[in-house]
């Protein structure tokens, strides 16, 4: 991935509450990051981590109210996604960004056959006219591996096994060749084998089209094997960012280094007993004033009490949100 | 005798365990075929052991798991718990049994009843199957509380008052109510997160040394399972195709379907990743109602022979401890038989 490359994705201080009658929540606070072209980054947190909600706000995809995008610049193509009119966003949303979403079963339609689902964009977004977009929707078909392409245009979601749905899924989000693709948990409905089938094919795609990836998993096991960059968010906020060898192999954040330490493996060492992270994640109905790990963090002091971290620069692209610097075991300089 | 080692005793002995539900079609609702979700199974659960029962969804391990506990009238085979035959013991009857045999199950949120407070879910085996006076009940119901790690104060909520992991401990410590021998775990962590599973599967492990408790534990999550079982059983479209001790399975898995199926695993370690060999499996798992001649797996297989298309290979111990249903271990290995 070239690394001077001008970002195709730029999102900034990004923030997103949800209101409620219990009061606010403030699901993303400040989230930043930058894609750069033909990159894969992995985000990976748990659920309410607000993963999910960062990439469905800055598409505009969240019903308002009770979701209100308070704040931020999200920055594609010369525009911000935030300013722009509806017609605007809706050329870009399913055209030039794509997005695959979790479950294959309840995102498609089960009263269309998937042929017409995939010819959808292609026909709105690209003017296409039903004989083109049949032809290509076939292309699309035989690209993400389903076989029998032109039989299969006709046949209905249920006629599709999880796997061959994900497929269609992803063959619809490619339809219009997106600059970025974003993947919401993709590959978390399937087994393991199907899975595997899967992130195959992603990686093939990737080659063979060289698009940017956001990739949203809770799975650290996914990460490790498909993405270039990874950010952990936590309690709705950018933890740890760094490139992927260096996450796994240097982590600094805290929370990082516990849930590294939580998931057991197949390959590695079988430890006795799994070290666990004791309580519970954070409720976050009031507006970050102290690090949202603290309750749990085993190296917490009165700071990280009173203070809500800035996101750290540790250099080569990695930056750690925290008050404790875990190179010199000690509390970091104001 | 399919026991590992001579010396420890079965608790639950399963032998060539069916359970098939009837499809019904057409105007007549005729009976037309029927799903073979578990379709002969044999396998042994040893005091105090955990026996790990793990697949793709599909491959009917939940039904396997609940079957054991009779919770379906099984098609056939038989069942023993604790001495006992219980595969064709009438519902009536098997209640009396009960006590031995609990079940924690899935999803915590749809496993406890929302409108009863955590007290009375806890003590509903209670006043079921014991005796005891209002007050003792509610001791017990205390203590179960402590041992599962919830604290006492909120035994008069309701559970939506509580996380998912939280809720899962209430589903364990109804579970231990009655003192069991023998729990089925179906799938208890895969709707935590992963700073959560950590927890529950921890708690898991103490309650079992504490209690003497042996787990049959359900779960697609091979790496958890290879923390928390003593014996991996893997199973297939209603088979179990491969059984072994914890350590042999992960380190040298012999039938094909158990080596696609660890090699699909994702390692969190992008050093260790690159070295990983990965099966790809091609296409789908069959149907359960009409699955292919041969081998279960003959469609999918990646070392797939003419014999597997033709005829069934016989689960059977190939080496110590370890057995397999595989064709391509049936002639080296007329000694160990």
């Amino acid at each position: 991935m070239p690394d001077g490359a001008l970002p195709v994705l730029d999102v900034r201080d990004l923030k997103t509450v949800f209101k409620t009658r219990a009061g606010e929540v403030h699901a993303v606070n400040d989230v930043s990051f930058a894609l750069k072209p033909g990159e894969l980054l992995g985000v990976v947190g748990e659920s309410g981590s607000g993963k999910s909600v960062t990439m469905m706000s800055l598409l505009g995809l969240l019903p308002s109210p009770p979701a209100d995008v308070r704040g931020g610049t999200v920055t594609f193509g010369g525009n911000d996604l935030l300013k722009v009119d509806a017609e605007t966003l809706r050329a870009v949303r399913g055209g030039k960004i794509g997005f695959v979403f979790q479950d294959p079963m309840t995102s498609l339609n089960p009263v269309f056959n998937v042929g017409v689902q995939i010819m959808e964009p292609l026909r709105k977004h690209m003017g296409l006219n039903k004989r083109d977009a049949a032809k290509r929707a076939q292309e699309l078909l035989e690209l993400v591996g389903i076989p029998d392409a032109q039989r299969r245009l006709k046949d209905y979601p249920h006629q599709f096994s999880g796997g061959m749905r994900q497929r269609v899924m992803i063959a619809i989000a490619l339809a219009c060749d997106p600059q970025v693709l974003i993947a919401d948990e993709p590959t978390t409905a399937l087994d393991v084998t199907i899975q595997a089938q899967i992130l195959e094919l992603m990686k093939e795609l990737r080659s063979k089209l060289g698009m940017a990836v956001i990739w949203i998993t809770h799975d650290l096991g996914v990460i490790a094997g498909i993405a270039d960059r990874v950010m952990v968010m936590y309690g709705g906020q950018v933890v740890e960012h760094a490139p992927v060898k260096e996450l796994f192999g240097n982590p600094q954040h805290p929370y990082t280094r516990a849930l590294l330490k939580t998931i057991p493996t197949i390959h590695g060492e079988r430890a006795a007993r799994l070290t666990i992270i004791e309580g519970q994640p954070p409720i976050m109905m009031n507006a970050p004033s102290s690090c949202p790990f603290r309750d749990r963090c085993d190296v917490a002091f009165d700071r990280c009490e009173r203070e809500n971290p800035p996101r750290y620069d540790l250099g080569d692209g990695h930056d750690a949100a925290c008050f404790f610097d875990a190179r010199t075991g000690g509390p970091r300089d104001a | 005798m399919l026991d590992a080692s001579k010396d420890d005793q079965p608790l639950v002995s399963v032998r060539d365990l069916k359970m098939h539900f009837p499809i019904y079609a057409g105007l007549l609702r005729r009976r037309v075929g029927e799903v073979k979700a578990v379709d002969g199974v044999s396998f042994d659960v040893m005091e105090g052991e955990t026996l790990g029962l793990v697949g793709e969804s599909g491959c009917g391990k939940s039904t396997c798991g609940r079957a054991v506990l009779r919770l379906y009238d099984i098609t056939a085979g038989s069942i023993t718990i604790d001495d006992r035959e219980i595969g064709d013991t009438p519902q009536g009857q098997l209640r009396e049994m009960r006590p031995t045999m609990q079940m924690v199950f899935q999803d915590p949120q749809a496993s406890l009843n929302p409108r009863m407070t955590v007290e009375a879910i806890i003590k509903e085996p209670l006043d079921e199957h014991t005796s005891l006076t209002d007050a003792e009940k509610r001791e017990k119901v205390g203590e179960l509380m402590d041992a599962v790690g919830l604290n006492r104060k909120f035994a008069k909520r309701y559970p939506h008052a509580f996380s998912g992991g939280q809720r899962q401990r209430i589903g364990i410590a109804r579970a231990l109510a009655l003192n069991p021998k023998f729990i089925v775990c179906d799938e208890p962590i895969a709707a935590l997160d992963v700073s959560i599973q950590a927890q529950v599967v921890n708690l898991l492990e103490d309650l079992q040394e504490q209690f003497g408790l042996t787990y049959l534990f359900i779960s697609h999550d091979l790496s958890m399972v290879r923390h928390i079982a003593t014996r991996v059983a893997v199973m297939y479209l209603g088979k179990i195709v491969e059984l072994a001790p914890r350590e042999a399975l992960y380190a040298e898995p012999l039938h094909p379907y158990t080596q696609a199926l660890l090699s699909a695993v994702p390692e969190p370690d992008p050093s260790l990743e690159d070295k990983v060999e990965r099966i790809i499996l091609q296409g789908d798992v069959p149907s359960p109602s009409n699955p292919p001649q041969g081998c279960n797996f003959c469609t999918r297989c990646p070392a797939v022979m003419d014999i597997c298309k033709v005829e069934e290979p016989d689960y059977r111990e190939v080496r110590p401890g370890r057995f397999t249903a595989c064709h391509l271990y049936s002639d080296n290995n007329d000694t160990a038989g």
